[in-house]
């Protein structure tokens, strides 16, 4: 049995939230692979993104500066974390919020639902958090009996729909706009039956759904982008204003937030504001960015609450290498960029963090085993290293990672076979010749060496070794 | 142990063994822009952002404010708005209802036509404005219901960069940065202006 220390560093528990999915990555890959509808909608979409965000970026003189400066902040975060999230505690305590801890998803749940139920409501209107998706609080207040709202555009979509989400920062990108169409129809009861397809048409019909649920609804959750260890301010980015009316009009906002999205200062702000949207949307800045640090009396809710999570983040931070995951500001940029992610989209990935930063951040906060198949997840083209606003090297993260995955006992009985034969020179001849042979025996192996030829053909060995051509030609003249 | 000493412990366990910490350095990248702050090159500058997000500019002279705001109004049919009590009352708009928010419930708001209000600070570089809670932006929910945002502009108040206008707001106050009006494009990326906030966004900036 294995024993679990309190004061160890912990991987997220199994049996909760959204971390693992229910089969390997190339199994799911190959089933998304064969959705012509959704590699034309990821096409379409990384195509666009990356576009935008690269026109905009090429404004700023000094982007690697401030790639630079990103990084530095978050390692210098990382370094002294324990004392940064008592310094925010102390800060949104002074100001008049409340902080709980949670050790993992179950105990965040619980917290979120029992401070739902102490405000005596029966449905919270939510702001689009990839924390709250990685613990699969919805399911946990559903199963409360308190309904939750996602207010984000597609966000609604995807709840509508009985949907995943499938990117970061567009979770409804592999819908298009007839599918689209088509959910509200079904799902909303006010409906125009004459609505039409077009996306200013669909995004007015969200905004008469939403309407009454932001003005009646006494509980907002959200996450944060961004929380100041120096003053207490929580920041959150978006773009429809839906942000805007969770934090804003209800009586309790409760904050759910990954250890991680602490920065230091107050001028550290600078820095990521200017990073995150331009690597994420594409715009110079997006349309809302909120601010608030703890309850401001007459303005807003004036009842606050900030959960800080960590759900298999310490044991991230135990990884010496692995530790800059925990830098990712969520911007996306690294799967536009992705040339598996473009043909796969971010269900293949299992967990709610898709793309390159996914397949080495799951496998963290999981555990490796459990995520075995995503540090392959990519051909290590490179591309993600240079997108990210943050400078995370995910290439050199994948390959540590794979040394950590459990590896077949097949492969190593032939690695150890090939190193003793390569030891006998005469052994080493034989096997090679016998390679030769091996070319009438077609571009696949046999079992249960099957999997590695599954998605490549065995390469022809060639009709001369190397060995053979030298005794031909330069022996012993 | 309870989840708070258990978080911090697992997390001091994590760093056991790392090196010490370094300080930050200070970093190379731009804490200013090369225009000093209302510089009318900065102020056309924004203007271009602005108009680029789909926000509608009024360059006007200090004097003319409030007859400016007073024909945005009208043109956009608005009949009542909203007003934070310190809004200068030289701005109020003469021909239309003008209801100064004293607490005024969400439906309320909701059912008026638009909101006028001054800023903090604005970014050049990223056609942003800045609204901090004074006395004349008023609540943050006052200019999140009403379907139509005027924001005065003062020329001072216009900084190049990102890093400045952080450096001038004060922490502890709500900040709203607003960048033009809402927007999605969550559908097949499109951008679509409109969501849930202000639909139609005009910026009046004054000339002192």
């Amino acid at each position: 049995m294995r024993r679990t220390f309190l004061g160890m560093p912990a991987t997220a528990p199994r049996g909760v939230g959204h971390l693992r999915g229910d089969e390997s990555f190339p199994a799911a890959a190959r089933k998304a692979l064969g959705d012509a509808q959704l590699r034309r909608n990821l096409r379409h979409a990384t195509t666009t993104i990356r576009a935008k965000s690269g026109a905009v970026i090429g404004e700023v003189p000094d982007w690697q500066e401030l790639r630079a400066a990103g990084r530095a902040i978050k390692s210098d975060t990382m370094a002294r974390l324990p004392e940064l999230l008592e310094q925010l505690e102390a800060a949104v305590t002074g100001a008049g919020g409340t902080v709980h801890w949670a050790t993992d998803a179950v105990q965040a749940n619980r917290i979120v639902t029992d401070l739902v139920r102490a405000a005596g409501a029966d449905r919270v209107m939510k702001v689009k958090s990839m924390a709250t998706q990685e613990i699969g609080l919805n399911e946990a207040l559903e199963a409360a009996g308190i309904e939750p709202v996602e207010t984000d555009l597609a966000e609604l979509i995807v709840q509508l729909g009985r949907d995943k989400p499938s990117h970061i920062l567009v979770p409804a990108i592999h819908r298009n706009r007839a599918e689209i169409r088509e959910i509200f129809l079904r799902e909303m009861p006010d409906v125009d039956a004459a609505l039409t397809d077009e996306p200013a048409a669909l995004a007015a019909a969200a905004r008469r759904h939403l309407r009454r649920t932001f003005l009646s609804t006494k509980v907002a959750v959200s996450g944060a982008n961004f929380a100041v260890a120096e003053t207490g301010a929580l920041a959150v980015v978006e773009s429809e204003g839906n942000g805007r009316m969770c934090l804003t009009l209800p009586e309790t906002l409760i904050t759910v937030m990954g250890v991680e999205k602490v920065i230091p200062t107050w001028d550290d702000l600078g820095v990521f504001l200017q990073l995150l949207p331009r690597a994420s949307t594409g715009e110079r800045m997006n349309p809302y960015t909120s601010m608030w640090t703890g309850v401001t009396p007459g303005d807003g809710p004036q009842q606050v609450h900030l959960v800080l999570l960590d759900n298999g983040r310490s044991a991230v931070l135990a990884d010496a290498v692995g530790r800059q995951a925990l830098h990712c500001i969520r911007c996306s940029a690294c799967l536009n960029v992705c040339p598996v992610y473009e043909r796969t989209g971010g269900h293949a990935y299992g967990s709610v963090y898709p793309g390159p930063i996914g397949a080495v951040l799951s496998p963290q906060l999981t555990g490796v085993a459990d995520n075995a198949s995503l540090p392959y997840a990519s051909s290590l083209c490179g591309a993600c290293y240079d997108a990210c606003p943050v400078m995370i090297n995910i290439p050199e993260l994948l390959v540590h990672l794979r040394s950590q995955a459990p590896h077949p006992r097949s492969e190593a009985i032939a690695m150890a076979a090939a190193a003793y034969t390569m030891d006998h020179p005469r052994l080493y001849a034989v096997a090679q010749r016998a390679a030769g042979l091996g070319r009438v025996a077609g571009p696949a192996l046999p079992p249960p060496l099957n999997g590695w030829t599954a998605s490549r053909d065995l390469p022809a060995a060639p009709p001369q070794t190397f060995r053979q051509w030298w005794s031909e030609n330069r022996s012993e003249s | 142990m309870n989840a708070r000493d258990t978080v911090l412990a697992r997390l001091r366990a994590a760093l056991a063994g790392a090196p010490p910490t370094v300080p930050v350095p200070p970093g190379e990248h731009r804490r200013q822009g090369d225009l000093p702050p209302g510089h009318p090159e900065l102020v056309d500058l924004l203007e271009h952002r602005l108009t680029d997000y789909r926000a509608e500019v009024h360059r006007v002279a200090e004097a003319a404010v409030a007859d400016t705001i007073a024909g945005i109004l009208t043109a956009a049919g608005a009949a009542a708005v909203v007003v934070p009590p310190g809004l200068p009352t030289e701005w109020r708009p003469g021909p239309v209802e003008v209801v100064v928010d004293d607490d005024l419930p969400a439906d309320r708001l909701a059912g008026l036509d638009g909101v006028v209000t001054a800023a903090a600070v604005a970014v050049a570089e990223t056609g942003t404005i800045v609204l901090d809670a004074a006395a004349d932006q008023g609540r943050r929910v006052i200019s999140l219901l009403p379907d139509l945002h005027v924001c005065v502009v003062r020329p001072d108040q216009v900084v190049a960069t990102v890093p400045e206008a952080v450096a001038r707001l004060t922490p502890g106050r709500p900040l709203t940065w607003i960048s033009g009006p809402s927007a999605t494009s969550d559908i097949e990326l499109n951008r679509v202006e409109g969501v849930h906030g202000p639909r139609r966004l005009h910026v009046v900036l004054t000339d002192g």
